[in-house]
């Protein structure tokens, strides 16, 4: 590949990309308006014309691997098609030039994208509340374990602990941390699900929740969900899930149906708003009735002549997690995603996301380590442990699957399953190219028997080989600095 | 369905191979009697009409494309060029995830490398995230840097900081056994003019502060004086943290060069319409002294196994699927793609169309207070001012701004709405799009409510 240089490398003196109008003339100097001591010196930004900075980004584009070019089966990540008509109408100007300040009268139509939208989530979720304020999945695990521990707080006491199963999401206990709480560990059994006498265990009366994500992170439905809630609720804690895996249930069940009391649902997973190489998402929360009052405001409402308005008093809310009211532009999409799945479609994206996952599941099983062979929901986990003892780490696996032309898995996560390799096809995978992954790693397979050094030097047809992390974290360059 | 590939023969040729007869079997461990529930929601729209109906929707609001927008606070209406728009359209760009894998994610991967660059030169500043939530969560995230580091747990906000990102703030700060005192570091004349007391912002500043917060230009739009202040926080080893609009950093001294450890702000003005406030991007820089304790993702330039030039995400054992319970943020999925167009449209303007951009933006503002001479209405400062001020008016600012609503214009935000003592008060924001002939339709509206 052609290095691509930086940006600042491209620059030459005098070039400018973009066309602004002209200042006022006769010109007067900036310290006509500004005392000289206020006014900047330099800005070193590149100068560079608008065909440099198209070009320099389309050809960076070309070195991003992306849905649209082939399967991104990463576990837990939902890496599923994002329709194009959603980026057209969360473009709409009537949608997107929209100021957050704008008085209410005048803004009906987002009132009620907002409105329409916290219902539809609020059916197909199972829970009365809905913000839709979190920019992500973390801050709304942020959001409602601080819901509950404003609740938790006015019956007394905030408590002290958050039980967390190993089978959990990555930001669980970070987001435990953030607030305020002690994280516990729950060991998960042998068949992949929670252990419940160590819940039995563990749980007192100085647990404010336990957060859980369903189906778990091995891809398992924790069938003893309903008891764990009980458990929980008889010395009056909460169950918080993780709702990044709502795409192995939507339509089939309401996760506040099972007795959860607060979960949040990754809009651009689920919910098809795209990823954007690392955000933005959305993060909306679900909350049963009693959290409520603890919803962060403004909230959005609706008077006896049906005009909608934000409501601002909330008297016992957290407050605002987000400076405005949440990641509009991804609702407008995930809005869109709903309405045109319908209720029918919504449940055909979790039967064949699932029947994928397991079709996967059954045709590798041989030749990859399974360990916890049962039926999967939406992703499948197994370990490269057979491969490792050849030599081939699962990282090598990883690699090899580029030259195949596909994005890896998600690997090393779960923590508790040993080399892991986590498996996301989404509903939107056709069985061919499922099947051209299948034979992917089957091949990789083959080769990890017949010579492992074919992976270790693997990839070989990506833009760049392996990158040396190691000297990136020890002597970071961290920014462009002209040499 | 339009986006399941899958026909009933994929399903019958799987099904067969998993050895099972029907998709419902794969559905067994959910407990019965909460299997398959009824939804009550409507069978799918068309392509066809989802659209028509969102642009039903969209028909209810009134957009910033009818009319004349001097609402600021933070969010700006700026002309974002064409190319960045289509630039962000490319499906390599919007459609990967996080860069994880670098070998197949440069493209990203170095585009957040040159965000990062353009953060520091902006802020005058060493090193940069990959981007966070919006400002809000960026400054609670900056105040957790300080009270980690610090081992303080007092926090001073100044009351000229954005209303929105302090309340941001104390939401974060609340669980963590962190005061925030918020300092009143002006008061309001007799005149309606607002004059900054830095007096009170300098005496809640002791050796128990973990940082103080500071804006500038601040919420009201003019630059305070706060060389006082930060010499009273740097003498008792207090962070300094300051909010900025990245635009009028485009003119005004960085906020490196004032003495800030932390510079944190909103970029979605540099990237499209103000979306309602959302998705933003937050931009966060600090002093090397505080790298390790950088919240979300960094980029990093390496080689690869050929000694090419390339990138990775690094540092990341600061992050929250590492270090787990120890780690001080979750930020996990952040803002990338909005933070990329921020970059491309950074980089066009470059050194001399951001200083040209900001210019505008000075001469309008300015240019709209020459013409106020004469009526009512005032400034409502003595400070210098970028793109953004206080007007105090002679009637309620609400009954301004829904009064000329009907001529099409949105005239500011109404202070009152923050601070009752402010209710006279309008904040009138200038972008490119306020030229001159905009302005005159401001001054003669405003004219009309005398």
């Amino acid at each position: 590949m052609k290095e691509e240089p930086v940006i600042y490398e491209l620059s030459s003196p005098g070039r400018v990309g973009v066309q602004l109008p002209p200042l006022r003339k006769p010109q007067k100097g900036i310290d006509e308006y500004l005392p000289t001591e206020e006014i900047r010196d330099e800005l070193p930004l590149p100068e560079v014309s608008q065909i440099d900075v198209v070009r320099h980004f389309v050809r960076l584009s070309q070195l991003n691997f992306s849905i649209d070019t082939d399967m991104y089966p990463l576990g837990s990540c939902t890496m599923k098609y994002n329709p194009k008509i959603n980026e057209v109408t969360g473009r709409l100007s009537g949608l997107s030039a929209i100021h957050p300040y704008q008085p209410d009268g005048q803004i009906q139509g987002v009132l009620k994208l907002l409105w329409n939208l916290q219902g539809l989530l609020s059916e197909i979720a199972g829970f009365p509340g809905v913000t839709l304020q979190p920019s992500a999945g973390a801050q709304g695990e942020f959001t409602g374990l601080m819901l509950i521990r404003a609740m938790l707080t006015e019956k007394g006491s905030p408590r002290s602990k958050v039980l967390i199963p190993d089978s959990a999401h990555g930001t669980n206990p970070a987001t435990a941390t953030m607030c305020g709480y002690k994280s516990i560990g729950i060991p998960s059994g042998p068949d992949g699900e929670i252990d419940i006498e160590a819940i039995e265990r563990l749980l007192d009366d100085d647990v404010a929740a336990i957060m859980m994500t369903v189906p778990n992170t091995l891809g398992v439905f924790e069938t003893r969900i309903e008891k764990v809630c009980d458990m929980a609720h008889t010395v009056g804690a909460q169950v918080y899930c993780d709702g990044a895996n709502m795409n192995a249930m939507v339509g089939r069940v309401r996760p506040g149906d099972l007795g959860i009391d607060v979960m949040h649902l990754n809009l651009h997973k689920t919910f098809s708003t795209p990823h954007g190489g690392g955000g933005p998402g959305a993060g909306a929360l679900c909350v049963k009735k009693h959290l409520i009052p603890y919803l962060p405001g403004p909230t959005v409402a609706i008077d006896k002549d049906d005009q909608y308005f934000r409501q601002h008093s909330l008297s016992k809310s957290i407050g605002k997690v987000h400076s405005n009211m949440g990641n509009f532009g991804n609702l407008i999409r995930a809005y869109t995603y709903i309405l045109s799945n319908g209720k029918s479609g919504l449940k055909s994206i979790a039967d064949n996301a699932v029947l994928n996952a397991n079709y996967v599941r059954v045709r590798l099983r041989d030749r990859y380590d399974l360990p916890f062979d049962r039926t999967c929901m939406h992703e499948v986990v197994f370990s490269g442990t057979r491969q490792k003892a050849l030599g081939a780490s699962t990282l090598d696996i990883a690699k090899r699957l580029i030259d195949y032309g596909f994005h890896p898995p998600t690997i090393y996560f779960p923590l508790i399953v040993p080399e892991a390799i986590m498996i996301e096809p989404t509903e939107t995978e056709s069985r061919e190219t499922i099947d051209r992954f299948i034979e992917a790693l089957v091949a990789i397979a083959d080769e990890a028997e017949f010579d492992s050094s074919i992976l270790r030097s693997a990839p070989v047809s990506a833009p760049l080989g392996r990158l040396d992390e190691a000297t990136a974290a020890r002597q970071p360059d961290l920014r462009y600095s002209p040499r | 369905m339009t986006y399941i590939p899958n026909t009933d023969n994929d399903r019958r040729i799987m099904l067969e191979a998993i050895g099972i007869k029907s998709i419902d079997q794969l559905f067994s461990d959910i407990p019965e009697s909460h299997r398959d529930p009824d939804l009550k929601l409507q069978e799918a729209l068309s392509e066809m009409d989802v659209l028509a109906h969102l642009k039903a929707i969209a028909n209810e609001n009134e957009s910033l494309e009818q009319l004349l927008c001097f609402a600021g606070g933070g969010w700006y209406d700026h002309y974002v060029p064409a190319f960045v728009d289509q630039l962000m359209l490319r499906s390599e760009f919007y459609t990967s995830y996080t860069p994880y894998q670098p070998e197949i994610s440069q493209g990203t991967l170095q585009a957040i490398y040159e965000f990062q660059s353009m953060i520091c030169d902006l802020t005058q500043l060493d090193v940069a995230n990959a981007s966070m939530y919006d400002g809000g969560s960026a400054l609670a995230e900056a105040i957790t840097v300080a009270v980690n580091t610090t081992g303080r747990t007092r926090v001073v906000i100044a009351e000229t900081v954005d209303p929105a990102y302090a309340s941001v703030a104390r939401t974060y700060a609340s669980p963590l056994d962190i005061t925030i005192c918020s300092a009143k570091n002006f008061d309001v004349g007799e005149n309606g003019v607002m004059i900054e007391c830095q007096e009170r912002l300098r005496s809640e500043i002791n050796d128990e502060t973990a940082c103080v917060v500071l804006q500038r230009p601040n919420f009201f739009g003019w630059l305070e004086d706060y060389a006082t202040v930060i010499q009273c926080a740097k003498r008792c080893g207090a962070v300094v943290i300051v909010v900025g609009d990245p635009v009028s950093l485009g003119l005004i001294k960085p906020p490196g060069e004032l003495g800030a450890d932390i510079a944190v702000g909103e970029l979605r003005h540099l990237v499209g319409p103000p979306a309602f406030g959302g998705p933003g991007a937050g931009y966060f820089a600090t002093t090397s002294k505080f790298l390790r304790s950088v919240p979300g993702r960094i980029a990093g330039r390496t080689k690869d196994n050929a000694g090419r030039n390339g990138y990775v995400l690094t540092l990341r054992t600061r992050e929250q699927d590492i270090r787990r319970e120890r780690a001080s943020s979750n930020i996990c999925t952040n803002e990338a793609l909005v933070a990329l167009g921020a970059t491309m449209h950074m980089a066009a303007l470059g050194k001399t169309g951001l200083q040209h951009l900001a210019r505008l933006c000075l001469e309008n503002a300015h240019l709209a207070v020459d013409k106020l001479t004469g009526n009512s209405f005032r400034l409502g400062t003595n400070r210098p001012f970028v793109r953004e001020f206080p007007l105090k008016c002679p009637v309620p600012a609400h009954e301004i701004v829904d009064s000329l609503a009907s001529d099409g214009i949105l005239p500011g935000i109404d202070l009152g709405q923050f601070w009752p003592e402010l209710s006279h008060h309008l904040l009138v924001a200038f972008t490119e799009k306020t030229n001159d002939k905009a302005v005159d339709r401001l001054i003669n509206a405003l004219g009309a409510m005398e």
